[in-house]
């Protein structure tokens, strides 16, 4: 598989990044030389392989549900770019 | 009589405790060193004195009335800056987070404020950890004490280096596919990768959560017990992290390997492997035997597609934890922006430095539609093979000896340019991640050029115990390092 320049522009839409072209070009060699590597996997058949997504087998980890304090507004706010009246500010959406 | 820096945190302790010495002289003294060290290596990022000598005096009061005393009471540290420090910038070596200063701390502060010990700093490391050199540092790369013209490793370098040159007595890093152990390697220290869920995560910021482990780096195997000691433990903060009693690691330092049996995998002897790497480890696996240690021959046939297996779950899990930078709660917003969607890719796009950038987009196409299977869940599929790997191998030896790394550190610059080269430095230190199994780095010689090399050792899950048993054995057959860099 070999990834196109549009690919990358979709790929970059979807990531909320954004390059100029020359950038891309150089993404580009560098995202297929590394996807070129990854391709070797097939070479392995893993029809019968169940995957892995946790290292451990911990299943759900359950607490008790009690109220406890949290961090307080002012100072979830405190890295905020924009804050205005204890919310975050964001441009106009609607 | 050896200056205050040259003690591991066990002596520091020990002059400490008989009050020949105030916890204040001795983070004095680590102060005085990083003004002297740290323009030539630059492993800080953030030094914080006052904060410093507050907790030094604190401890003092501690020593005086010899109560409430730990191990690590008084002991100087520094922080990989990957980890939330309450007050403190955590800047995780990307302009993104440039002026994030967290309003918590993580658990693993907690524990080592709760300890008594004093931080002295944040560290630098590789863009939100990764890297294998620390040039992925947003700020400026991080310098080899042994050589100056040489990375320190990755992406922990600033841990490893700061613990090599001195300027702090221990730190902690963090290790997703060999991020504390390689470093460790590379600067002649002692580094632990715990098992998954034995550190809790709460407050690590997360690159790729199912293999992320925070680990201690410190001068010697003592110290490195005492470190696992204080940070591990259950937390409810971190669903991942594992109800399970923390022994004491310590208790794991005897000599003598007599009923161990080291398994050599064979596929990690490979061409490209540096021959005097190669020559150090054998050395090594020697030295272990002479400590009545029997040696076997195993075999971890899947080795060779680690790196491809991690380079799809790595980014997958980074695409999706680095999506919350998006210039609202925290962080960068870019300046100039039309609307919103231009405002997160603005914001995305100016914060975040090449490596990462490439590593969302690598991680987003293979969630993308249509290529789920083909990707991650041929890695995640692979990443079974591998951990079954080991599990074979550990039905015919308790802990197995490899080479950190293929080579040497390598020059600043050397392979900046190539990423693919970059991610294949990483090929023995990965596995372990992928198993959630535990691995240590511990010094095994010097190269001809004067540069450490380390021996990987590699057990089942918490067999913490296990690694430390050998590593220690390690230190006891070679010797400790008398001779540290930029003396």
């Amino acid at each position: 598989m070999k990834i196109t320049t549009s690919e990358i522009e979709h790929v970059a839409q979807l990531a909320r990044l954004s390059f100029d072209p020359s950038e891309i070009e150089n993404f580009n060699r560098q995202l297929n030389d590394i996807l070129g590597y990854i391709n070797k996997l097939e070479d392995l058949d893993t029809s019968l392989v169940e995957p892995t997504t946790h290292a451990l087998e911990l299943t759900n980890a359950f607490r008790k549900d009690e109220v406890k304090s949290s961090l307080p507004v002012e100072k979830t706010l405190s890295n905020a770019p924009e804050q205005e009246q204890g919310k975050f500010v964001v441009p106009k959406i609607i | 009589m050896p200056s205050l820096i040259d003690l591991s945190i066990h002596e520091l302790h020990d002059i400490l405790s008989r009050r020949d010495v105030s916890a204040v002289e001795v983070t004095m003294a680590y102060l005085d060193r990083i003004g002297e060290v740290d323009p030539k290596i630059r492993a800080y990022l953030t030094v914080t004195p006052d904060k410093a000598l507050t907790q030094a005096e604190e401890a003092d009061k501690c020593l005086k009335k010899a109560d409430d005393i730990t191990p690590l009471t008084g002991i100087p540290m520094g922080i990989k800056d990957v980890i939330c420090t309450r007050g403190v910038k955590t800047t995780c070596g990307s302009k993104i987070l440039e002026n994030f200063v967290p309003p918590y701390n993580a658990t693993v502060m907690e524990k080592l404020e709760a300890h008594g010990a004093v931080m002295l700093g944040k560290l630098n490391m590789d863009e939100f950890a990764m890297g294998s050199s620390t040039e992925n540092s947003a700020y400026y790369p991080t310098h080899n004490p042994w050589d100056l013209e040489r990375i320190p490793g990755g992406s922990s370098g600033g841990s490893a280096a700061s613990v090599a040159a001195r300027a702090c007595a221990g730190s902690l890093g963090s290790d997703t596919g060999g991020s504390v152990r390689q470093p460790a390697s590379y600067c002649g220290v002692v580094g632990l990768k715990p098992t998954y869920g034995t550190v809790s995560r709460f407050g690590l910021v997360a690159f790729a959560s199912s293999l992320d482990q925070i680990g201690p780096i410190s001068r010697d195997v003592t110290d490195c017990a005492l470190l696992l000691n204080a940070i591990s433990g259950h937390d409810t903060r971190d669903s991942t992290s594992v109800p399970k009693d923390v022994p004491d690691y310590t208790a794991s330092l005897i000599s003598g390997l007599k009923n161990y049996t080291l398994g050599i995998p064979r596929e990690y002897f490979i061409p490209g492997l540096d021959p005097e790497v190669e020559k150090a480890v054998k050395y090594a696996v020697a030295a272990l035997e002479s400590q009545g240690a029997e040696v076997v021959e195993v075999s971890l046939p899947h080795t060779e597609y680690a790196v491809a297996t991690y380079y799809i779950i790595a980014p997958a899990e980074a695409s999706s934890n680095l999506s919350r930078y998006d210039g609202v709660k925290y962080g960068l917003r870019a300046p100039d922006y039309k609307n919103l969607m231009d405002m997160y890719k603005k914001t995305r796009s100016l914060g975040f430095g090449p490596e990462v950038k490439r590593r969302i987009m690598i991680g987003t196409y293979s969630l993308s539609a249509g290529y789920y299977d083909a990707y991650y869940k041929k890695a995640s599929q692979v990443r079974t093979l591998i951990t079954q790997d080991f599990k074979n191998a550990f039905e015919k030896c308790d802990v197995i000896a490899a080479p950190v790394a293929p080579t040497t550190a390598f020059r600043l610059g050397e392979k900046a340019d190539d990423p693919l080269q970059m991610y294949l430095s990483d090929i023995f230190t990965i596995p372990v991640n992928l198993a959630g199994i535990p691995g240590i780095s511990v010094p095994c010689g010097l190269s001809s050029s004067g540069l450490p090399i380390g021996l990987q050792l590699m057990a089942g899950h918490f067999e913490e115990t296990k690694l430390l048993t050998v590593a220690y054995n390690l230190e006891l057959a070679l010797g400790r390092c008398e001779s540290w860099p930029l003396d």
